[in-house]
């Protein structure tokens, strides 16, 4: 009765050949991701010490720590993120709740899209010729920071409208048929549903301007300095920056010190992805519809 | 009280028993009719049910009512709709009569708030802080709406978590911590089981000694059952408007309405 016909065979059979093709491109996608953390780490772990996060380089960088350029990337992400949060996430709210779906709604988000694929170097001249020069903040953690908000801006506000539309239109118009403001009903209803996706999704995308090296080096990055920066108006080292001046741009480097650099922007990195995760996972307990 | 065809209410005529006027109602969207003549009035303190078969205008009626037409920009509604004799196109301030009106939906909307917050979150809208206060309200909202003995003890879990037939007596329970004038039900049995569905009908005929309630129902019986009086709204007009017993006891003036009630059509 359940003998199986040559159908039945051939179909098991291209099933099988399938599960092993699909298989077998997923781990040559792995491939690289554990070659390269393996790299990073066989090289670059024997340089980490104390003294490599929490002093400065001598020698012309060929020695020493890498302490300026780590403090100078977490303020320069910090300060970018206060620029473009807000505003991403106040603009995200505007065109999701309030604006009306016409033509030129959808002008402005078919622009925010765009805006996410321009190319890292022409946010960084854009930089320049904006808040360097126009601004007159010199080369300098503000003006570059400013680079990284506007660079990121379409992600966070993309990343906040996708969370807020997936909150159920019922719950809004419960709320409206109860008398309750649009403003009433974003602040009860809304928000509180949506907060979890925006909160990972800004500082997933966040955590990629850590490495971004292109729209700071004009805007505020220095090759090196010999003192922290003291106000938003000096210049700073950064991570990005520091990992290709010591793999290219010095002769008599240690073959081992490039990786430590990589090392550590690449665990920042990490670091910030998994906390978003964590974040999620917690607040994901505590809210469900 | 004013008869069907009437000339228009004037805000000056000011009937203590007319809750809702209704006059020469004409709703469309993207110019394409759903409803049209509707002429009636609905009293103080009755069940107004409304049958008719799906597309035929019911839930348009309910959204022009509370102008929640807002919300929808190709929804243009005509005429002439008064709430206590006030005109509610011309009312500025929609959320004091939506506040007014209870909304209950086809499909049970728990909001994913605690069933607490769900009750207590209409009086917050209105500005109640006192803790003490919303308890009470909590209480009598979720006592009336028969699920307080249900969920006393979990008055913190999540509203949305609750099985079907209890999302819906939460909504109603919701509904009425507005502690609206006029409840509007749309289908609400949809997607309730018998059982529940009586026990929300018992509570609907204890509650219209306090409101006026517009039953929307695609069940003929459910309309017999509780309905004083009933519109027949089919294919965008309302065809008949008359005391309930009437329109299920061959009195009626068009056929259509008969063939719908003892369901040969529909």
């Amino acid at each position: 009765m359940f003998e199986a016909t040559p159908l039945n065979q051939r179909n098991d059979t291209r099933q099988k050949l399938f599960r092993f093709g699909l298989g077998t491109m997923t781990g040559l996608l792995i491939l690289p991701v554990v070659l390269i953390l393996g790299t990073l780490i066989y090289k670059g772990a024997p340089v980490i010490s104390f003294e490599f996060l929490f002093t400065g380089p001598t020698k012309g960088m060929t020695a020493g720590g890498i302490f300026p350029a780590l403090l100078g990337t977490i303020l320069l992400v910090l300060v970018a993120l206060i620029a473009s949060v807000p505003l991403g996430i106040a603009a995200a709210i505007y065109l999701s709740e309030y604006a009306a779906d016409n033509w030129f709604t959808r002008t402005i988000n078919l622009a925010i899209i765009n805006l996410a694929g321009v190319p890292s170097i022409v946010h960084a001249l854009f930089g320049v010729g904006a808040f360097v020069i126009f601004f007159r903040f010199g080369t300098s953690i503000l003006a570059a920071s400013l680079t990284l908000a506007i660079m990121t801006l379409p992600v966070v506000i993309v990343a906040t409208r996708e969370s807020l539309q997936a909150v159920p239109m019922a719950f809004r118009e419960a709320c409206w048929n109860m008398g309750a403001t649009r403003w009433q009903t974003i602040r009860r209803v809304v928000l509180p549903n949506a907060i979890t996706g925006i909160l990972t999704g800004v500082i997933l995308e966040v955590s990629r301007t850590a490495g971004e090296t292109a729209p700071i080096m004009f805007t505020g990055a220095a090759f090196f300095l010999p003192l922290l920066p003291q106000s938003v108006f000096d210049q700073t080292m950064a991570l990005s920056l520091h990992l290709f001046v010591v793999s290219t741009q010095v002769p008599g480097m240690p073959e081992n010190l490039p990786f430590g650099v990589a090392l550590v922007l690449i665990s920042m990195v990490l670091l910030m992805n998994s906390l978003s995760i964590a974040l999620r996972m917690y607040l994901r307990g505590k809210k469900k519809w | 009280m004013v008869s069907a065809g009437a000339a228009p209410l004037s805000e000056e005529t000011v009937s203590s028993q007319v809750k809702l006027g209704v006059r020469d109602l004409h709703i469309s969207y993207h110019h394409v009719t759903a409803l049209e003549g509707v002429n009636f009035d609905i009293h103080e303190h009755e069940i107004f049910g409304i049958i008719g078969p799906a597309n035929a205008g019911k839930t348009s009626f309910l959204k022009a009512i509370n102008r929640m037409d807002m919300f929808t920009p190709e929804m243009k509604v005509e005429g002439k709709i008064t709430f206590n004799s006030v005109d509610v196109s011309r009312i500025r301030n929609v959320y004091g009569l939506r506040s007014r009106i209870g909304v209950v939906f086809p499909l049970p909307v728990g909001l994913p708030l605690s069933i607490y917050d769900n009750v207590a979150l209409s009086p917050r809208l209105r500005g109640q802080k006192n803790r003490a206060e919303l308890d009470v309200i909590v209480e009598r909202c979720l006592t009336r709406a028969a699920l307080w003995d249900e969920v006393k003890d979990r008055l913190d879990s999540l509203g949305s978590m609750l099985s079907g037939g209890q999302q819906q007596r939460l909504t109603i329970a919701r509904a009425l911590s507005q502690d609206p004038e006029m409840l509007m039900l749309d289908e609400f049995s949809i997607a309730v089981d018998p059982v529940t569905t009586m026990r929300i009908e018992d509570v609907l005929k204890e509650l219209r000694k306090e409101v006026t309630i517009i039953l929307v129902t695609n069940l003929v019986q459910q309309a017999r059952r509780l309905a004083d009086r009933t519109a027949f709204f089919l294919d965008g007009r309302c065809v008949e408007v008359g005391v309930t017993e009437d329109l299920f006891t061959g009195e009626v003036k068009d056929q259509r309405t008969r063939d719908y009630v003892e369901g040969r059509f529909g």
